[in-house]
């Protein structure tokens, strides 16, 4: 029996086998786009034959959290903001697992933003899914990054005097090479991003709208939703930079005007992955470094025989 | 204070090649012959600014910076700021030599570049030499270079000069200039040497020398090594492949050396966005199934608290090394201090469970980063190696014989997928891997990738699957097993013993240091035994768990005991008390917080006037004592 055997195993997946026994009812609130999530992840995944031994779940803190226990993985539900550096080093041990993160966009536009923007720059190959619901849902609604300037909550009671995130926009800035939005009441589309995201040889980046049904009443139900890149009225290149970025202005921007507009907004196949840029300059190993501590005929390397002499 | 060494103190400026220049003698020193010992003091410049190395040779042991000195090379500052009147720093340029007298014994040599230097400048400068009996020779070392190199290499003017004075064998300095030199300037360099060397031979009479370099012999190799160099190449022969840092002075040391390496052992080092990354990279390599680590000095390990008790509540093993240097805030960045004992010790949220070790010398430093990685992941914890800017910058000769050991890469109880099927599962299927009854408190581990070891991590409270859970019964059994780690780890160092002890047996007094003071303080013990004082000293390494029993038997055989420490506050004597919950009225501290660590002659002098002769007021000029409770 080889070490990591539930890597890379043919055989057809299940979905079922991404639910839990305990608590396989997940605790969100009913509406909740979470739900949707979950989901198209465990539609997603058997698709792209990732079996739940192969994947590593790596979430942040909040309602997004949740899907920790919800989808039943290896998982890692670290801190708050912190789950793409735990993510991002789990990738670089062990290049052949599947590595997901998952955050909401307090986690991850707010306290984890340094993360955000040096994983998008370093661009490892893994999928970023973040639940934005432009609220923070699980300590009771109060303004988030990407809140609407003048939202109105108990800690912005006379209306937030601060412009919102632009999250796509700041992706594709710092370096992510997949640059999506989707929304939770639009499952097909959801389902297909991820696969792709979960593809792509790179940092893959889903700004997912999850509607908050308790505490972001206010908020749209994120309907009715256009796909850009199947609609007649936007005509833009995703694989330009340039077309891109405006794309994504004018997405980010009709967001708060009531116009949800999902799609692929970037796509760059060609940019290696951080893992292979590492290696093409002698930095990371070929095989999995994780796979070496298993190998019994390996010759570890003493440091009285490689790094000595020099202090004579 | 022995006669028969040498204390030999290069000064200029930051950028001037300070550092290089006294490694190389140091290693020349060490190939004569003799035990070296290196103290380094500089500013928080890049460029410019007063800096000085010392190099103690001698043919006896030296653990320790000496008392002073008793030869200088005061070289130009190149870098210094253009003196001003009403300067705050006053005169940058003549530093080099007028901050460096205080410290010069009596009886010293001064060798100053006149080139660059005017003693004039000084205020008495003259009278004090006379006053002193300095042996004061200016050479015009810039000139010499000027004309047969370039100017920066008055440094190897100055090292030829030093030799003829001493009676120093020049061949073990060219030896050394050979190895470590581009052939581009290799030869300007040996013929400066050279004959700086025969015109000081010259000019002087140095059959006689003033100070004289002492002879000795090694009777196996030797290597120069500083505690930086120690706690990488530990690191290593523990199988660590994976490193993740942000830079930071003094610790920037470790992760340089860390990261030159690691690529030729076919690992893996992340320089990253800040030290919470930093921390998280290591716990997300660990969880994946490789030996990591991260490290920082005592701002940047504030960030790692999050992180930190990440890998407490995950039971993630994971080695953090923190380098101190001088507090709070930015404080003193390249000065040594003691200071984030507590820090260490007590930062991140809830109840810690966490494994902190204190090295006193660049030997122990490799051990106890052995050590250090072993507890990390035989008991799934974090394990902190607490040092500082003296410890990790100083330079001494180790035994090459001493590093001859086998590599430990094991994991620790972690299961293969065979023995993963006989282990406790959920009906679904997920692996019970925070199980509430086991050995030592050690619930083995899978690695995400492996066939039957699904589990989640979580820093929330979780039941054996990993799954969130807050019910008291679970609570108190996951928070008790993950303390009895400690008392399993306390119970496996007393295997190892990694105290140090100087002194009688049953002398009559003690005392009790940490970390980097305690070559010092064994040197201070050695001469209080010499002057007829019958005193013992302990330097103690495992900060957490604690050593109680055998701290309490320490202090319980003698009749009273000064606390040696780097801090303003007497921190180690604080745990020492917390501890062990009574002896405050035997415990007395000797600190030092000044930016300098303490010389041997004051710890000899603290503890005369304060234990011996009971004065109330034992400060120094530089030390602050605190007495006992009740005194």
């Amino acid at each position: 029996m080889s070490t990591f055997s539930a890597i890379g195993e043919e055989r057809e997946i299940d979905r079922d086998e991404y639910t839990p026994g305990v608590e396989p009812q997940p605790t969100w609130c009913p509406g909740c786009g979470d739900f949707s999530v979950l989901k198209a992840l465990k539609q997603a995944l058997p698709e792209v034959g990732r079996s739940p031994e192969e994947t590593l779940l790596c979430t942040g803190i909040g309602c997004s959290g949740k899907l920790n226990s919800y989808l039943d993985t290896y998982g890692f539900h670290t801190i708050h903001g912190r789950s793409l550096p735990v993510a991002r080093a789990a990738k670089l041990a062990n290049p052949d697992l599947e590595v997901i993160a998952a955050g909401g966009d307090g986690d991850g536009y707010g306290i984890g933003g340094n993360h955000f923007i040096h994983t998008a720059r370093e661009n490892h190959d893994m999928t970023y899914i973040v639940f934005n619901n432009e609220i923070f849902g699980l300590t009771k609604g109060q303004t988030s990054p990407t809140s609407p300037k003048g939202h109105k909550s108990k800690t912005q009671p006379h209306g937030s005097a601060k412009e919102p995130i632009k999250p796509l926009s700041m992706s594709l800035n710092a370096g992510a090479s997949y640059v999506a939005r989707t929304a939770a009441v639009n499952p097909n589309q959801a389902k297909e991003i991820l696969i792709e995201a979960i593809e792509h040889d790179g940092f893959a980046h889903v700004d997912f709208l999850t509607q908050c049904p308790t505490w972001n009443k206010d908020a749209r139900q994120y309907v009715p939703y256009i796909d850009v890149n199947e609609s007649d009225d936007y005509d833009f290149d995703k694989t330009d930079r340039v077309e891109a970025a405006e794309m994504m202005r004018e997405t980010e921007e009709s967001l708060y005007e009531g116009e949800v507009l999902t799609g692929r907004f970037y796509v760059d196949e060609d940019r290696p992955s951080y893992g292979a840029e590492k290696q093409s300059i002698g930095e990371m190993p070929e095989e999995p470094l994780a796979e070496r501590y298993w190998d019994d005929d390996y010759e570890w390397e003493r440091s009285h025989d490689m790094f000595l002499d020099k202090h004579a | 204070m022995t006669d028969d060494e040498l204390i030999w103190r290069i000064s200029g400026g930051s950028g001037d090649g300070i550092a290089s220049t006294s490694q190389n003698f140091a290693k020349a020193l060490m190939r004569s012959g003799l035990n070296v010992f290196t103290h380094r003091h500089y500013p928080s410049r890049i460029r410019g600014g007063h800096t000085y190395t010392e190099v103690r040779a001698s043919s006896d042991p030296v653990n320790s910076r000496g008392d002073g000195y008793n030869f200088l090379l005061a070289l130009g500052d190149s870098f210094a700021r253009n003196p001003q009147e009403e300067a705050v720093y006053g005169n940058e340029e003549i530093k080099p030599l007028s901050e460096n007298l205080d410290e010069l014994r009596e009886g010293g040599v001064i060798v100053y570049d006149e080139g660059l230097l005017d003693a004039s400048e000084i205020p008495n400068f003259e009278e004090r030499a006379e006053e002193n009996n300095w042996h004061v020779y200016p050479l015009d070392l810039r000139g010499l270079a000027r004309d047969m190199g370039r100017e920066v290499m008055r440094n190897t003017a100055g090292v030829g000069a030093t030799c003829a004075l001493t009676g120093m064998d020049l061949n073990h300095v060219e030896d050394l200039m050979r190895d470590a030199m581009p052939e581009k300037i290799l030869e300007p360099n040996i013929e400066i040497l050279e004959t700086a060397y025969d015109q000081v031979s010259e000019e002087y009479d140095v059959d006689a020398p003033d100070v004289g370099v002492p002879t000795g012999e090694h009777d196996e190799t030797q290597l120069l090594m500083s505690g930086s160099d120690a706690i990488s190449y530990g690191a290593i022969d523990e199988g660590c492949r994976f490193i993740a840092g942000y830079p930071m002075t003094p610790w920037t040391e470790v992760f340089t050396i860390m990261t030159k390496n690691l690529p030729k052992l076919g690992g893996i080092s992340e320089q990253v966005e800040d030290e919470i990354a930093a921390a998280a990279l290591a716990v997300g390599a660990s969880h994946a199934g490789v030996k990591a680590m991260s490290g920082s000095s005592g701002g940047g390990f504030a960030l790692m608290s999050e992180p930190l008790g990440l890998a407490e509540m995950t039971e993630t093993p994971v080695v953090l090394v923190e380098a101190m240097r001088a507090g709070p805030s930015t404080g003193m960045p390249t000065k040594p201090e003691q200071s984030d004992l507590e820090h260490v010790l007590y930062t991140s949220q809830g109840d810690s469970q966490r494994v902190v070790l204190a090295p006193g010398t660049v030997e122990e430093a490799y051990e106890q980063s052995r050590i250090a990685f072993r507890l990390a992941y035989e008991y799934q914890i974090p394990s902190i190696l607490l040092y500082d800017q003296k410890l990790g910058g100083e330079m001494t000769n180790v035994p090459k014989s001493h590093f001859d050991r086998e590599p430990n890469p094991t994991l620790g109880k972690t299961l293969s997928e065979d023995a993963l099927a006989d282990e406790p599962h959920s009906a679904d299927g997920k692996f019970h891997r925070f199980q509430h009854d086991v050995e030592d408190g050690v619930s083995p581990r899978s690695i995400p990738g492996q066939k039957g070891g699904r589990f989640l991590a979580t820093g929330n409270e979780h039941d054996p699957t990993g799954h969130i859970a807050e019910s008291p019964d679970n609570r108190v059994a996951q928070i008790d097993r993950r303390t009895e780690k400690l008392e399993a780890i306390r119970a496996d160092l007393d295997q190892e013993d990694t105290g140090s002890y100087a002194g009688p047996e049953d002398a009559q007094y003690g005392i009790l240091t940490f970390g980097s003071q305690q070559g010092t303080v064994e040197e201070a013990v050695g001469r209080l035994n010499d002057a007829g004082i019958s005193v013992k000293s302990y330097g103690v390494s495992d900060m957490l768990p604690f050593p109680t029993e055998q701290v309490e038997a320490f202090v319980e055989s003698v009749d009273e005991v000064l606390v040696v420490e780097m801090t303003a506050s007497g921190q180690f004597r604080g745990l020492i008390q917390k501890n062990l919950g009574r002896y405050g009225e035997k415990l007395s501290s000797l600190l030092k917080y000044n930016g300098n660590p303490f010389e041997p002659a004051e710890v000899v002098d603290g503890f005369e006037t304060a234990i011996i002769e009971g004065d109330g007021d034992a400060s120094g000029q530089q030390t602050t004592f605190v007495p006992a409770a009740g005194d």
